[in-house]
Formats: structure tokens, C-alpha cells, sequence
């Protein structure tokens, strides 16, 4: 109990403690601040795209010059940026969070490499396109590919596993890999018998966040191959050749905003004529643009919330 | 090995840890066999010097050591393959280690890592190690369960188990008594008393008594240097050669 | 029963080993390799009569596709910093009062919901914020009297939103740092916790506070989806207008948002396609030197 209960309190104390809460009251409104707004606005995008929200938004092919269908070749674009970036920055991560954490003596060197993987994290999104553009376009001849934009993404997301993984790595106790040295075991069968298995999960959940910053990601890809639209027919099975260009949710999101304008008069498929559209034609057309944002939100906000659900989980299952 | 050679031998030792020295120049000699003791106040470099027996020093960065270690007339420091001498030393450490994995796993994980296929075989060699350490019988019906959920005293046997299961030759301790209960240190020293007849035996101990118990031989160590080494028994009732001896003994100081 | 390590285990053993090691590298390599390819495509121009350095810096004349050409990216410049220092005064007291709040004056659960509720704003992609800085906060902009409603201010807002996870959490950490006998001994002498968090916190996080700041900052700088498309793009020089100090509702161009939207239209390899790589390697130089700051304060603090 509070000593100033016991007392009567004077105005002094009084006004010490309603200054208190007026404080304390000031603050959560500050907060609240922060989050509410962000709500709020989700919750009004979600509004503007419901004409176009279902199923079939995300595994349909756009028609009718992109005012009706749906989006499944950017969200298929996508998928591959993911898949390819993440086949190249987990492996290279892990290992050299592998590296720093249990190989790398207390030297210059090693400072050196925690200062560059800092600043990678750092480094703007688009200077990131511009070294995909000079590197990888360029330099290595891939041209503007789902190749050059993946390899972009994977040196831009790299850090993330990085940091994730030595994370992972040092909440392995020390005496476990001193026991394992004790018994003649090397330091790598130590790492794969003992430290790895047990920082698995940790390492994982760095991999989901470097998937779902792939994802979002649009600067990197723009100059590295994305494509506004590119043209699938009504019944084509819709694949990439990695030498191509490519569509992708997050340039979608950016194209169907700025440069796109909806259209408003469709040809007649018999005649050839212009004709204008339909009220609901029009509207769904309109909120294109906020079911791709929807749809991108949700995919990046789904990664984030299964990794975070994974590490609650792993904290409340330790195996020692 | 040649009759009269001391299974390890100590040469001017000297250890440091970055520019400080902790060890300052021992030397010593362990038989085959015996159970020789290691007894000292806290900080006296003990530690380190099993550490520099084991070659797992190196693992600490900033660590330096210097003069000779034989083990059976052979430099230990200058043999090529480390893991292959780690494994003629076994450690038990202070406080109790149990591997993440199961009891058996924990017990098979050396062998394993040195290309011995699971089988019958194996298995053998499990409950063998699991057996001399005297916790087979507590744990036989539960091999899958986690190494980490026992108690502290079945991990320190476990440890010991998992030490046995790479055969080594000379087996280190270092205090292996402090975080368990009295009844498992029973257990255990009865554990060294039959161990001693397959291999060498170094006990460090902050336990005057324990080493009275065990070792045939003790070594009172003060401060990175060596006071007075000499057969157990005179040494503690009260007839030491040295009077700090006399003092550490009979509880003045440590 | 001797077990031998066989040859073979002990080389493929190091082989892993060596691939290790070359991974710890590679974070070097690219920071490296990200400065020279910038550098290597924009360097032709350096050496070209049609450019200067000084030009590039002062100059408020940008018009790379006239001939002849103008580089001078003082407006652009300029403009980049406007919107993240107006950010900036945004963001600070929301985010440090945010972080306070979370560090001293919260329930553990709240706390714990809270904590996740930063964690998924910070996750929100940059181009999902333009959009929003776009065609939501735009139409109040419009309402304020921006002709089209992406402006400074705009630009301003939605990077304030931005930055604030990474600030808060940030700041969180360093509050969370400050030793708890600090607290303690401020409590002991009767003061209330608002003027403990005031007179004895506040100062001890500082050098840890003013990093999140810095690496806000830097975030800030960096952006370019959400400005691209929040600010309008457009050529205008927001100090010389008739507004007091900085017209907050014209819009402006930023060095990320230059470059985003140029090199679309450039030749590869012409100078226009170069001049935006040299804006690159500005605006990492900037960047590169603003998160090194921040990381030397948060550990300059430790070395001593």
C-alpha cells in the first residue's frame, strides 16, 4: 500500500499525484495514436476493395485492358521473386551468421563484418536497384529478368537471416558446446549436432521475415524487370522464364496507382467499337488498385504474424 | 608404453590469459592408474591447467600457454590430430551438462560423430557407459526421454557416461561434486573407485575430505603455483612438508 | 575399438568450414561491391564538360533530358531533407512518448500487445504506404489547399507513420537498458515516476534515444515508394515561397523518388542514365554516414 494513502494527503501531494495521472492518461493517447491511425486506415482500404475482393481477384488473369479479371500473374511473379531470393539469401545468411557466431574471433575483422551487415540493413531500397541494375542487368548480362530482380532482392534481404540466425545461434548455452569439445567432437559436428538442431526454429523465423520483406518490396524490382502488364490469353497456362520480365504484386500495387489510368470505354468483342463501360464495371475497375493492396497486405501481414506465432510458441517450448 | 614413464607429464607450465599469467611454472607427474588429487582455493588456476590438459584452452580466445605436456612420452602439443587426443581425455565439468537430446542420444553422440553406425553395436556401448556410471538402472525404461529434464546429479553421471563412451585413458573432474546432492557424490566416488583399475584418474576438488577419500596422491595448488605435492594421507593428517599445506588443510584459509 | 576420423570427413569437414568463412564475408563484399557498381555506371559523367560537381550541389536547375542538359540537384537535394526533418519533428515526440509509455507506464500484457502491434506496422510494405499517402491523406491535403493534394506535408505525414515502429522500439531498448537501481534510487527520494522518467531516465538513455532518432532518420532519407508516390515529385523549391518559413503543401522532389521515377526513361549508359547513379552514390554516402553515427553512439557509449 501506497505510504501516501496512510496520510492525509496535502495539496501538494495531491497535485504531484493528479499531475501523475494526467501523464500517465497523456501517454496511452500517444500510443493509441500510433496505432489507431494505421487501423483506420487498413480498414478503409479494406472498404474500397471490396467490389473486387474473392477468390477469384487473386488466381484470375486480368482482361478487358486490366478493368476486370483479377491479378494471379503478379501474384504469381511474386512467388517466384520470393522462392528464387530466398534459394540464395537463406543459405548465404545462415551460414554467415553461422560464421559470426561461432567461428569469428574478437578482432578487427570480425568488427569490420558486424559494421558492413549493419549498414546493409541500411542501405536505401533504391540504391539497392541501382547496384541490381549495374550488377546484375549489366555487369553479369542477365538483362532486366525475374533473375536479376530476385538476386537484387536476395542481397537486400540477406541481413535479416543474418541477424535472425545469430540471434538463434547464441541462445544456445555455451556449456553444451563445451561438453561436445570435451568428448574430441569437432567444432562443425558440435554446430550440426547440437547447436543447429536447437536453433532451428529461431533460424526459421528470420526466413519468414526475409520472405515477407521480398514480397513488399517494389524499388528493387522496378528497374531490375518489372513489367506494367504483360499479356496472358484466356486459358494459357501463366509461367516465367527467368530471362524475362515479369509482373509482381508489389509494382502492380504501384502501376495500377500512378501510371495506370482506368479506362472507360472497353471495345465491343463483335464490332470492335468503343463502348462505354458499366456502372459495376467501372467501380471494379476502380478498386483495383485497393484489392492489390489489400491482397499485398495481407500476404506481408500473414509471414509476419505466423513468425511472430512461431517465436511465442518456441519461447514457451524450451528444451531446456 | 615404456615401463617407469609417467602417463602424464608436467614440465614448467605456465598459462596466460591475455597478458595476465595464472599459471607460473608447474610441474608434476601423474602414475598410471592412480587417482591423483588437486586441491586449492578458488582462482588458483586449476581449471585452466585441466583445460590445457585437455587442449580445450584454445577454444578461449586471448589464451596462451607455454612448456611441455607429454602424455606417455608424446608432446600433446604437437600432435596432429586434436580430436583424436580429446578423446583420450575425458572432462566432467563443474555444474552438470545434459545435451539437449535424449539420454541415449547423449550417450552415443561421441561414438556417432566418429563413424560408428547405429546397431547393436551401439547399443552396447550405451548401456556399458550408462552402467559403469552407475545410472543405467534409473534410466533404462526411459532412453528417449530429454538429457536436459534430469536431475542434476543423474546429468553429472550422465556426463561421466558420456566421457566413458570415447574410452579415454585419463579421466579429468573438475569439482564435479558442488551443484549435486550427497547421496549422487557417493555414488560417483564409488563410480571412480572401480574406474581407476581401466584408467588415470585426475581429481580436481575443493573438498579436502573427498580427496582424503580418493586420490593416492594430491597436489596442492596456490595462486598458479604448485605448494607441495606428495602422498594423500600423511599430507593431510596435520604431516605436510609445508606449513600453507598444513594451514589449507586443516580450514585456516580457502 | 579405435574410431578414426576418415580422410575423407576431416576434408569435407573443412570445406564446410571454408564455406562458412567466405559467407561471413560476403556482408563486406556487397557493401563494397554496392558502392563501387554505383559508382562504376555513373562515373562517365564526372569526366564529361557538361557537369560539375559544384552544379550538381548548388545548382537548382535540374532538366537532364534539354539539351544542353542541367544537372544541378539543389532543389532536389534540399527537397529530400525538407520532408524528412518536417518527418522527423512529426514522428519524435509521438514515438519517444510512445516508447516511454511502453517502457515504464505499461502492464505487461498491454505491453506484450503492443510489441506486436509495432512489429507488424514496421512490416507494411513502403509501396502499400504510398498508396495510402496517395489517395487517402492526400484528399485532407487537398482540403488544407495543396492544389493536388501530394505534397511536402503529405510526404511528411506518411513517413512520419513510418518511422515511428523502428524509433519506439529502438528507444525501448535503450530505456530498457537504463539499470534498474537508477529507477530505484530516483523512487527512494519521493519523486513521482513522471519526474523520474523525466529527470533520471530520459538523460541516461540519451545516447541510446538519439540513435533510434538518427536511424529514423536515416530510414527517412532512404525511402522511396512511399515518397515517390506521397510527394507529388514535383520540381519546387519549398524555402522560397511565400509561406513563413517552409511551404509544407507544394511538392517536392527527393533523390530517391529522382531517381526511381527517371530511370525508367533513360538510355543505359547515357548521361541522364549516369547522373542518376552519382545521385546514388549521394544519397548512400548520406545514408552510410547517418547509420554509422547512430551505430558509434550506441556502442561509443560501451568501448568507454
Amino acid at each position: 500500500m501506497n505510504d501516501s494513502q496512510r496520510f492525509t494527503k496535502t495539496t501538494f501531494t495531491q497535485k504531484k499525484e493528479s499531475r501523475e495521472k494526467w501523464v500517465k492518461v497523456l501517454l496511452f493517447m500517444v500510443t493509441l495514436m500510433m496505432a489507431l491511425p494505421v487501423i483506420l486506415l487498413v480498414s478503409f482500404l479494406v472498404h474500397k476493395a471490396l467490389p473486387v475482393l474473392s477468390l477469384n481477384f487473386i488466381t484470375d488473369i486480368p482482361r478487358d485492358l486490366m478493368s476486370a479479371g483479377g491479378i494471379w500473374p503478379a501474384v504469381l511473379g511474386t512467388i517466384y521473386l520470393v522462392v528464387l531470393s530466398l534459394l540464395v539469401a537463406a543459405p548465404v545468411g545462415v551460414m554467415a551468421g553461422i560464421y559470426l557466431n561461432e567461428y569469428a574471433k574478437d578482432n578487427w575483422l570480425t568488427r569490420i563484418i558486424n559494421l558492413a551487415v549493419i549498414n546493409l540493413a541500411g542501405v536505401p531500397s533504391i540504391v539497392h536497384a541501382l547496384f541490381g541494375l549495374g550488377a546484375f542487368v549489366m555487369f553479369a548480362g542477365l538483362g532486366e529478368s525475374v533473375i536479376a530482380a530476385s538476386l537484387t532482392l536476395a542481397v537486400m534481404t540477406m541481413p535479416v537471416v543474418i541477424t535472425s540466425t545469430r540471434e538463434a545461434l547464441s541462445a544456445v548455452p555455451m556449456s553444451f558446446r563445451e561438453a561436445s569439445w570435451n568428448m574430441g567432437v569437432s567444432r562443425w559436428q558440435t554446430i550440426r549436432g547440437v547447436v543447429l538442431p536447437n536453433s532451428i526454429s529461431g533460424i526459421l523465423t528470420g526466413v519468414i521475415l526475409e520472405v515477407s520483406r521480398a514480397a513488399g518490396e517494389t524499388a528493387p524490382i522496378m528497374i531490375t524487370g518489372a513489367a506494367a502488364s504483360i499479356t496472358f490469353r484466356q486459358g494459357e497456362t501463366v509461367y516465367y522464364l527467368l530471362g524475362e520480365k515479369f509482373m509482381a504484386l508489389s509494382y502492380h500495387l504501384y502501376y495500377t496507382s500512378m501510371g495506370w489510368k482506368v479506362p472507360d470505354k472497353l471495345p465491343n468483342p463483335e464490332t470492335g467499337e468503343m463502348v462505354p463501360m458499366t456502372q459495376a464495371a467501372l467501380e471494379y475497375a476502380q478498386a483495383i488498385p485497393y484489392g492489390t493492396a489489400v491482397v499485398l497486405l495481407g500476404v506481408v501481414l500473414l509471414f509476419n504474424s505466423v513468425s511472430i506465432a512461431f517465436r511465442y510458441y518456441l519461447r514457451t517450448h524450451r528444451k531446456w | 608404453m615404456v615401463a617407469g614413464t609417467p602417463k602424464l607429464n608436467v614440465d614448467s607450465l605456465r598459462a596466460w590469459y591475455g597478458s595476465e599469467e595464472v599459471i607460473h611454472g608447474i610441474s608434476f607427474d601423474v602414475r598410471e592408474n592412480e587417482i591423483f588429487g588437486i586441491i586449492g582455493p578458488a582462482q588458483s588456476g586449476k581449471t585452466t591447467l585441466l583445460k590445457i590438459i585437455n587442449r580445450t584452452l584454445e577454444f578461449t580466445t586471448g589464451s596462451r600457454m607455454g612448456g611441455l605436456v607429454e602424455m606417455d612420452g608424446q608432446d600433446v602439443y604437437h600432435i596432429k590430430d586434436v580430436y583424436g587426443y580429446r578423446r583420450r581425455v575425458g572432462m566432467v565439468a563443474p555444474l552438470p551438462v545434459g545435451l539437449p537430446l535424449s539420454i541415449y542420444d547423449n550417450v552415443a553422440f561421441a561414438p556417432r560423430s566418429f563413424g560408428m553406425k547405429d546397431g547393436e553395436e551401439l547399443d552396447g556401448l550405451v548401456q556399458k557407459c550408462l552402467e559403469q556410471a552407475a545410472l543405467w538402472d534409473e534410466v533404462k525404461d526411459r532412453l528417449d526421454s530429454l538429457g536436459t529434464k534430469l536431475s542434476g546429479g543423474q546429468q553429472q553421471r550422465l556426463t561421466i557416461a558420456r566421457a566413458l563412451s570415447h574410452q579415454p585413458e585419463v579421466l579429468c573432474l573438475d569439482e564435479f561434486s558442488i551443484a549435486i546432492d550427497p547421496v549422487t557424490t557417493m555414488k560417483i566416488e564409488d563410480v571412480l573407485k572401480d574406474l581407476r583399475k581401466e584408467m588415470t584418474i585426475i581429481l580436481v576438488t575443493n573438498l579436502v575430505q573427498q580427496a582424503r577419500r580418493l586420490a593416492d596422491r594430491t597436489m596442492f595448488m596456490l595462486n598458479g603455483e604448485v605448494v607441495e605435492i606428495g602422498d594423500t594421507e600423511p599430507m593431510f593428517s596435520g604431516n605436510a612438508k609445508q606449513p600453507k599445506t598444513n594451514a589449507f588443510v586443516s580450514g585456516d584459509f580457502g | 575399438m579405435q574410431l578414426q576420423r576418415s580422410k575423407w570427413k576431416a576434408f569435407s569437414e573443412g570445406l564446410i568450414e571454408w564455406t562458412i568463412r567466405v559467407s561471413g564475408i560476403s556482408a563486406v563484399v556487397f557493401v563494397f561491391a554496392i558502392f563501387i557498381f554505383v559508382f562504376w555506371e555513373g562515373k562517365g559523367l564526372l569526366f564529361s564538360d557538361d557537369f560539375s560537381i559544384s552544379e550538381l550541389l548548388t545548382s537548382e536547375k535540374w532538366d537532364p533530358t534539354h539539351t544542353p542538359p542541367s544537372y544541378g540537384a539543389a532543389r532536389i537535394i534540399l527537397g529530400t531533407f525538407s520532408v524528412a526533418i518536417v518527418a522527423m519533428i512529426i514522428t519524435v515526440p509521438f514515438s519517444l512518448g510512445g516508447a516511454v509509455f511502453i517502457s515504464e507506464f505499461c502492464g505487461p500484457r498491454l505491453k506484450e500487445i503492443l510489441k506486436v502491434v509495432i512489429e507488424l506496422l514496421a512490416a507494411i510494405p513502403s509501396v502499400v504506404w504510398g498508396f495510402i499517402g496517395l489517395k487517402i491523406t492526400s484528399v485532407y491535403m487537398k482540403e488544407l489547399g495543396a492544389d493536388a493534394g501530394v505534397s511536402l506535408l503529405n510526404g511528411a505525414i506518411i513517413l512520419a507513420l513510418m518511422s515511428m515502429p523502428i524509433i519506439v522500439s529502438i528507444s525501448e531498448d535503450a530505456l530498457n537498458a537504463v539499470p534498474d537501481s537508477y529507477r530505484e534510487a530516483a523512487i527512494g527520494l519521493g519523486v513521482t515516476k513522471w519526474q523520474m522518467v523525466y529527470r533520471v531516465l530520459l538523460p541516461g538513455a540519451k545516447n541510446g534515444l538519439l540513435a533510434a532518432v538518427l536511424l529514423g532518420m536515416g530510414r527517412v532519407v532512404g525511402e522511396t515508394m512511399a515518397v515517390l508516390m506521397a510527394t507529388g515529385n514535383a520540381d519546387n523549391n519549398p524555402f522560397s515561397s511565400d509561406a513563413p518559413f517552409l511551404d509544407l503543401l507544394v511538392s517536392v522532389k527527393t533523390m530517391t523518388a529522382t531517381i526511381a521515377k527517371e530511370m525508367g526513361d533513360t538510355v543505359n549508359g547515357g548521361d541522364h542514365y549516369q547522373v542518376l547513379f552519382l545521385l546514388g552514390v549521394l544519397l548512400f554516402s548520406i545514408t552510410f554516414i547517418v547509420n554509422l553515427t547512430a551505430h558509434l553512439v550506441i556502442h561509443g557509449v560501451k568501448r568507454k
